[in-house]
């Protein structure tokens, strides 16, 4: 074949413009159309998901209250040698301190932030305040030791001057179970207040628990659905979404119902005499209780990836496998398995990620041996209203599941997930 | 397209005369715990203080307690609550925070009938925070199912404790607060000396020690509504919570119930008024007429709760629809076998005593 010889210089469009450059601006038009369509979901996403957990995040670290509100203790602390109850000055700067806050009604932001690293400081602040207001003139050491016996205390003033920094790591520390101690070394919590280690473990152990029942429970009815007739097929995949498109609430009630040792399932199994009336079962507002409400719940989070990947695989794989002489186990396993591996890969994923954050469930079923992480952090949200802690435990979540994403990431391949 | 442009002209055209109009007249967004107490509340004063004053109207707005949302719209800047019900520990936490407003009670509410300052009307102890005007009293006990010991009765607190002459399981609520006073009580603590010994650390240890004998007998309740379902069902034999509660399983449902009075733990519930609020002075006029002596004592015809004047007693009538005399299901009749939360106290040590009642429930 001849050679074909191409002129020399750029390529031109039709209308004379380089090519290249024609083709860099229709492209330029469908990029910026393609933003445009994009922005909406961008700006959502955002707003409602990004700056909250960024806001949530700097939570668990600011520590602004001590060092803004006393800004002259905070000053004057800056050279106490931590060695014994500090001097005059100091005191002078307190009592300022602490009227101004009580006339701003914002010394509260004080005591609640400093009661949280040691019991009791909540009313020694704000019950000193009010006091403060009333002192005219020094000495002021001795009318402030006179106040509240927590100011002769030395961990009390080693606190104070650990909180006037801007930031810290003490909600971390909490949420570790690990806190300082009186000298401000770190320590371990003491056992009788170790909560969330305990937690984190039976989150993850839970999640790992529920993700395997969903496999196992499933697969089977994935098969199903995806081998039976269409119409067959078509009215058990009402079975599988009709529950999904039920209210969570609704269905974690009809759990109660179910399981309670007054419940229906009890009641049959006395009727049919598997156990006795006194011995009824305990199913329920406890591990088991979670186990069993959550798998329901998650389960059409396994059975739809599955039954998505399931259905591309052509039956005619399998006739192969076993026309060639695999009996139908080793097909199955050797021939029909590893193409679906996709489907348990996302389906996992998606089960895994929702468990760990599960948290309505738990509070409703779970007693006390069945609640996880998650109800800790809506506590803290909620009632106690340390957003610190909260912050932090939920940081060291989003941080896990990251990592875990990771993991996966590396032995398994994202690339090789599929969702339907 | 030309119908539909005609038609969101006059949607908005709508829009701005309904915001004409709604500028005049007033808009009070008052928040509280829904049910049966926010319907109480409507019938004793939102009602009649809308009748009195047409240009004012209260939405009942229903929220589950706590400061979460409270402080969230304060940091914001953006606060869309006037008033706000609150039990009165979170009053003190958000007087002290700043999230509520400070009232002069003698000078801005309602006097008795009789003359006497309102400092002095309301109930002992009550006034315990300066952003707090109290409402009601409410009481969490004990209740028991009545056939659930072939006609034995349980009488004091240590017979809830007592699983061995009552067995069955008990349900309470899932915090420690009123569980360890509890569990001092049954331990032989009298009432007055409980915050003393639990102030100590053996005071701490001795009360979850008496919780643990107990422990395996305990579905713990978050919700309030669960406990009385527990007790209907047959799930449980003992429970704890809100009194009014209990009252409508027994008086309204006709449940098997009976209120073990005994160590019951009184708690105030009242109004709080955020400080960054937008409409201040107005309800502060609607606030004046909700907590006077007769709007205190017409609450009490639609809920079981004992109101929080000593002139609005006497006139607590009968239930307005069931027609029973309401005086002998008031908390406030048992005082004297029940005791109030040392607020200051728990202020303190809450964070310390659920980080130890969650480990000791992990235990």
């Amino acid at each position: 074949m001849a050679d074909v010889i191409f002129p020399s210089g750029p390529v031109l469009a039709a209308d004379g413009t380089p090519l290249k450059a024609s083709l860099n601006r229709a492209m330029r038009k469908n990029r910026i159309r393609a933003l445009l369509l994009v922005t909406p979901l961008f700006l959502f996403i955002l707003f409602s998901f990004l700056l909250p957990i960024v806001d949530m995040t700097m939570r668990s670290v600011d520590n602004w209250q001590v060092g803004t509100l006393m800004p002259k203790t905070a000053i004057a602390l800056r050279n106490w040698d931590g060695k014994e109850i500090p001097d005059e000055p100091v005191f002078a700067a307190l009592v300022e301190d602490l009227a101004a806050g009580a006339k701003s009604r914002e010394i509260g932001k004080v005591a609640t932030r400093l009661n949280y690293e040691k019991s009791g400081l909540r009313s020694t602040i704000t019950g000193s305040a009010r006091k403060a207001l009333k002192i005219k003139e020094g000495p002021y050491k001795e009318q402030v030791l006179k106040m509240n016996k927590r100011w002769r205390q030395l961990d009390t003033w080693t606190v104070i001057k650990r909180n006037t920094r801007p930031y810290t790591i003490g909600y971390y520390l909490n949420a570790v179970d690990l806190k300082y101690d009186k000298a401000g070394n770190i320590v371990r919590q003491a056992e009788s207040r170790r909560i969330y280690g305990k937690l984190f473990a039976r989150t993850f152990g839970i999640s790992l628990v529920i993700t395997v029942l969903c496999i196992l429970l499933a697969y089977p009815v994935s098969y199903l659905l995806a081998t039976l007739p269409l119409r067959y097929s078509n009215l058990l995949m009402i079975f599988v979404l009709l529950p999904f498109w039920t209210s969570l609430l609704v269905r974690t009630t009809a759990w109660i119902a179910m399981l309670q040792s007054q419940g229906v399932l009890n009641d049959i199994f006395v009727y049919v005499g598997l156990i006795n009336d006194d011995n009824r079962l305990q199913l329920i507002h406890n591990l088991t209780g979670t186990v069993i409400a959550m798998t329901h719940i998650l389960l059409p989070f396994m059975v739809l990836p599955l039954y998505s990947v399931m259905k591309t695989i052509p039956p005619s794989y399998m006739r192969a496998a076993l026309s060639l002489g695999a009996n139908p186990l080793v097909a199955f396993v050797r021939v029909y398995m590893p193409q679906t591996l996709s489907g348990i890969g996302a389906g996992s994923i998606l089960v895994f990620i929702l468990s760990i954050g599960y948290y309505i469930t738990p509070a409703l079923v779970g007693g006390t041996s069945g609640t996880l992480i998650s109800n800790q952090i809506a506590y803290h949200m909620q009632s106690s209203l340390n957003w610190g802690l909260a912050g932090a435990l939920g940081a060291l979540l989003l941080a896990s599941v990251l990592v875990l994403y990771f993991l996966y990431n590396r032995i398994v391949g994202i690339d090789n997930m599929r969702l339907g | 397209m030309k119908k539909m442009l005609k038609s969101s002209a006059l949607a908005i055209a709508g829009l701005a005369i309904a915001g004409v109009t709604a500028a005049q007249a007033v808009d009070l967004n008052v928040v509280s715990w829904g049910g049966a107490y926010t319907a109480s509340q409507m019938n004793a004063y939102h009602k009649p203080y809308m009748k009195l004053h047409p240009d004012v109207k209260i939405n009942s707005i229903d929220y589950s307690g706590g400061l979460a949302e409270m402080r969230a719209q304060t940091e914001s800047g953006n606060v869309t609550w006037d008033l706000v019900d609150v039990v009165l520990s979170d009053a003190i936490t958000g007087c002290d925070e700043g999230m509520f407003r400070p009232i002069n009670i003698d000078k801005e509410m309602a006097a008795a009938p009789d003359g006497t300052p309102p400092s002095k009307d309301f109930l002992k102890g009550t006034l315990l925070s300066e952003c707090f005007i109290p409402q009601i009293i409410y009481s969490t006990a004990f209740a028991y199912r009545k056939d659930a010991w072939g006609g034995k009765e349980p009488k004091t607190m240590a017979d809830v404790f007592d699983t061995k002459n009552f067995p069955g399981k008990r349900t309470l609520q899932k915090k420690p607060i009123n569980n360890v006073e509890w569990a001092l009580i049954a331990d032989g603590v009298p009432l007055d000396k409980i915050y003393d010994v639990l102030d100590t650390e053996e005071g701490k240890v001795r009360a979850f020690k008496k919780l643990a004998t107990i422990k395996k007998d305990v579905i713990w309740w978050t919700q309030g509504a669960v406990p009385p379902q527990l007790l209907a069902d047959g799930e449980a034999v003992f429970g704890t919570g809100y009194n009014g509660r209990w009252f409508s399983a027994i008086a309204e449902e006709k449940q098997p119930f009976a209120m073990l009075w005994d160590g019951q733990v009184l708690d105030i519930d009242g109004w709080a008024i955020p400080a960054k609020g937008k409409h201040v002075a107005d309800v502060m006029k609607y606030l004046k007429f909700a907590t006077d002596t007769q709007r205190l004592a017409d609450q009490a015809k639609y809920i079981s709760y004992g109101p929080a004047r000593k002139s609005s007693g006497p006139l607590v009538s009968k239930h307005a629809t069931l027609g029973i005399d309401m005086a002998p299901h008031m908390p406030t009749k048992y005082a004297d076998q029940g005791f109030l939360t040392n607020f200051k106290w728990w202020a303190d040590n809450a964070d310390e005593m659920n980080e130890r009642f969650a480990a000791w429930l992990l235990q």
